[in-house]
């Protein structure tokens, strides 16, 4: 016979405190490893196009004759594909989600990466 | 002689968390048939394989449900591996196994709330989800997403859970277990609990292996079936028994499950205090060639993904088979002969999935 079988958690939960969260007041909870969204880091980008080559759901494009990065972030399924395969390690997986917004656009940003200069052959060695 | 009519049920209904959508015929306010329709919500995500690399596919795999997403990925990749037969590290295994486990605790507490709130306790449906929330921080701590886990891949994880972390996972399991046994005493022990669910929407054991029901509807009846003793992941080294009942009842598949959320939390305690040393994937080459049925138990029943590929980076063929497409015709015996009023207990006792059935 049950019948006060939730009296103890009706009586805890009346003097203690909501459990909710007052988002957005209060800042969501994420973990240091939340797959938030991606950023580049566009002075270290080398322009390879093995993000755009990797992303399942076609959200990236590189265009190397411009040297612009873009990302879809409607389509973006923030999967990490990305970051593993990046060579140069300049794309990064932020915790955070990124704010609603009111239209779809696609995000550019321009690689500012300068190919350093290869250092100069010694000179052949007299004689 | 009573008049009969044909009652559309969903696909969009207020108390149904699902796009189920059944036509009920009844006379006054007893079901006398029922008639399920599938393919509202249909996706084409098989369709998607001859499109998308095998690789790839296992993101697809993850996003046919929201709710047993990690299940579906595991599923796959287990299929793609034993084509091309790798070798899985046991580290990988065990990780797969414990991630597993979290998910099936998190749509067990998920189902609970629902089922509460059908038998119109709100109150209850509260409490189960705020239970629900420490398990899915667990899941975004160890994978980054609280429910598209994103971890599995041919060959392994993608990610490692430190030591530290999973003595951390097994600290919280303590108390996490005690508010689980409150819980749980309130659906099992309650006398309005009880008066809303016994007796309801029968299935006997007899009916529920011929009409091929899944997950807990099958062991609610007291067939003990589940696709985890196949030993897949880490269950064969994992001691493990299915919880069975044996009324048949909604009272008896909420009872299974309530009685899986604890075998949950031991299967996740031995495999985070036995887990081996070691790498967390291998690396594959070439392209699956071959055939596969791969069998995974998910919440709500036995997924069966059917793989075929032809040495080709694409598949030629996915097929996948949801616990909730096996659990229709038991629904079918078990509405006959109910009030109006008891048809969404009845729908929600076999947990249905209409994004997973109708991908």
């Amino acid at each position: 016979m049950g019948f006060f079988t939730m009296a103890k958690t009706v009586l805890q939960n009346l003097f203690g405190r909501p459990p909710t969260r007052r988002y957005p007041a209060v800042p969501a909870r994420v973990g240091p490893i939340t797959r938030g969204h991606v950023t580049i880091d566009p002075a270290r980008c080398i322009s390879c196009g093995l993000c755009m080559r990797r992303c399942p759901s076609q959200a990236i494009r590189v265009e190397r004759a411009e040297k612009v990065w873009e990302i879809d972030r409607f389509r973006c399924i923030a999967c990490d594909a990305c970051v593993e395969a990046c060579p140069a390690k300049c794309l990064i997986m932020e915790s955070g989600y990124i704010a609603p917004v009111t239209e779809k656009e696609v995000e550019r940003h321009p690689i500012t990466y300068v190919k350093p200069e290869r250092p100069q052959k010694k000179e052949a060695a007299e004689g | 002689m009573p008049e009969r009519i044909v009652v559309p049920f969903g696909p969009q209904h207020p108390v149904l968390p699902e796009p189920i959508h059944l036509d009920l015929v009844l006379e006054d306010e007893t079901v006398v048939d029922v008639i399920p329709s599938i393919g509202y919500v249909h996706r084409g995500l098989e369709q998607l394989v001859t499109k998308r690399e095998y690789t790839d596919f296992v993101h697809v795999a993850e996003r046919i449900c929201g709710i047993c997403s990690f299940m579906h990925g595991l599923a796959y990749v287990q299929g793609i591996e034993t084509i091309m037969d790798v070798e899985v590290p046991d580290r990988a295994r065990y990780l797969r196994t414990i991630w597993s486990e979290c998910s099936r605790l998190h749509s067990h507490l998920l189902w609970l709330g629902l089922f509460a709130d059908a038998m119109g306790f709100e109150s209850l449906f509260m409490q189960s989800w705020r239970l629900r929330e420490s398990v899915l921080d667990v899941l975004e701590d160890t994978s980054g997403g609280r429910v598209i886990q994103g971890t599995c891949k041919v060959g392994g994880v993608r990610r490692d859970i430190g030591r530290e972390k999973l003595d951390d996972i097994l600290r919280t399991l303590v108390p996490f277990e005690q508010q689980c046994r409150n819980l749980g005493d309130v659906f099992l022990n309650d006398e309005s609990v009880k008066n809303r669910l016994q007796g309801l929407g029968i299935v006997t054991k007899g009916e529920a292996y011929d009409l091929g029901a899944a997950g807990p509807t099958l062991r609610g009846s007291g067939v003990p079936i589940d696709a985890r003793n196949l030993g897949y992941a880490a269950y064969g080294d994992l001691d493990f028994k299915p919880v069975t009942e044996s009324a048949g009842d909604c009272y008896a598949r909420c009872a299974v499950r309530v009685g899986e959320l604890f075998t949950s939390i031991d299967l996740i305690r031995q495999a985070a205090e036995t887990i081996p040393e070691g790498p967390i994937e291998v690396k594959v080459t070439g392209t699956p060639d071959g055939e596969y049925f791969s069998r995974v138990e998910q919440p709500r029943g036995e997924v069966v993904h059917y793989i075929r590929g032809n040495g080709t980076k694409h598949l030629t063929r996915a097929r996948i088979r949801t616990p909730t497409l096996a659990n229709l015709p038991p629904l079918v015996k078990m509405l006959p002969g109910c009030q109006l009023a008891d048809v969404p207990v009845i729908v929600l006792s076999i947990d249905p999935c209409i994004s997973c059935t109708e991908r």
